[in-house]
């Protein structure tokens, strides 16, 4: 599976947020987007999971499952946690997991790897940044997809949890996925290579 | 579980918990009709007559209190981004949380109808028929609604204009509903023609609000 992207341009809002990107990420590697604020990481992953509109270039992904879209094979980790206050812990991520079409219902699993098993019972409004956004990577355990896009996934991450998201990174490589992440600082994959967006300064 | 049932299951259970506002709806509805007696005056015979017109209206005002929250609140946490990208077509998806926001808030107000009924001095055997008329067109005003909740989430805090891009839309719903309920009060119409009339125009949006509704939202992808 290799997702190829050639000259892509994005424009949101009237403003033209980059042109002019290509790369290509085949299974089992991670690209990390780099750049300074308003460079167009996020805008680049939201246009890869099909949430923003591709103002041109072209993007495809070979290999996949013919008939689904790259957004439907893809998981989404924006900046906000998709999860609702008044739900627990355990009925967000069994929802997301239903919906996103996980062939198991059991999500103890996805917890466990998270570090958030305890807590499957507390609604998640009574969680902390870390904790939500943990519970909304153990959304990419439950439901295996292939494509990862991750905006900034260890921001409010403490050491350890950062360690474990490392895990589960390199588990979803080896197992022949494939991950595009945008970070300020390094997200602690070795062999990531770096897509740089935007002029220096 | 389907994705569907999922979704269908997860919205009905966000309105019931607190702050999900599924039983706000019938209360602005009793609210509503028990100042219309305060207004208009203790005139037994005009309650009785424009009796099933307050209710409709009632019905009409209420059903839009809670819209603007239906797209809304999932686009505020990202839900709504994660619901584009399943593998359920859009137009399911907004089928499935239409349904969810009629049986929490659109159900609830034929339950409570036959009991405002009293309020109005309607009589038992017609309010049975307005209630009858209620069900059959509720629908239509939640999934016409489901247009304008996404079109005001697509405009980005849209959810002022909600009221005034969705009732010129529901007049035909108000009418063949009303015309309706006084057909099987009153005569001498027969009763058949405008609910069949009410039946088809909720079957229709039942439809197209779906589809127009999906369409919105990828509309409102920048």
């Amino acid at each position: 599976m290799q997702l190829n992207a050639d000259n892509l341009a994005c424009s949101r809002g009237g403003r033209d947020v980059f042109a002019g990107v290509g790369f290509s990420v085949a299974s089992g590697e991670a690209l990390v987007v780099a750049g300074r604020n308003g460079a167009g990481k996020s805008s680049l992953l939201r246009l890869i999971a099909g949430l923003v509109r591709i103002a041109g270039g072209t993007l495809d992904l070979q290999g996949g499952e013919p008939e689904a879209s790259i957004a439907e094979q893809a998981h989404y980790v924006g900046h906000q946690d998709a999860l609702k206050p008044t739900l627990s812990v355990g009925e967000n991520l069994r929802f997301w997991a239903a919906f996103l079409g996980a062939a198991a219902d059991d999500i103890e699993p996805a917890l466990e790897a998270v570090g958030l098993a305890a807590l499957a019972d507390l609604p998640a409004a009574y969680l902390s940044a870390g904790q939500r956004r943990r519970l909304s990577i153990a959304r990419l355990v439950a439901a295996p997809r292939p494509i990862w896009l991750l905006d900034e996934p260890t921001s409010a991450l403490d050491t350890p949890s950062q360690a474990r998201l490392v895990e589960l990174m390199r588990g979803h490589l080896a197992g022949g996925g494939l991950i595009v992440a945008a970070a300020h600082g390094p997200i602690g994959l070795t062999q990531a290579r770096e897509l740089r967006l935007g002029a220096e300064g | 579980m389907t994705a569907f049932t999922a979704l269908l299951l997860r919205d009905i259970r966000l309105s019931l918990r607190i702050g999900g506002g599924a039983l706000m709806g019938a209360l602005f509805f009793l609210i509503v009709v028990t100042l219309m007696p305060f207004a208009i005056g203790p005139d037994l015979n005009l309650l009785a007559r424009i009796g099933p017109a307050i209710l409709w209206l009632g019905a009409l005002l209420a059903s839009l209190l809670a819209l603007d929250r239906l797209f809304a609140m999932d686009q505020d946490d990202g839900s709504l981004d994660l619901l584009m990208m399943g593998r359920m077509p859009l137009e399911l998806a907004v089928l499935a949380k239409a349904l969810a926001h009629w049986i929490t808030t659109g159900l609830p107000l034929v339950i409570v109808a036959p009991v405002l009924g009293l309020m109005l001095n309607v009589e038992l055997r017609a309010m049975g028929w307005v209630t009858l008329t209620l069900l059959a067109g509720t629908p239509a005003l939640t999934f016409i609604g489901l247009v304008g909740a996404a079109l005001s989430v697509a405009l980005r805090r849209g959810g002022l204009l909600l009221p005034v891009l969705i009732l010129p839309l529901t007049v035909p719903v108000l009418i063949f509903g009303v015309a309706a309920a006084n057909a099987a009060i009153v005569g001498p119409a027969p009763f058949g023609p405008p609910f069949t009339i009410l039946c088809a125009l909720s079957l229709a949006s039942l439809v197209l609000g779906p589809i127009a509704a999906a369409a919105a939202l990828r509309h409102g992808l920048e």
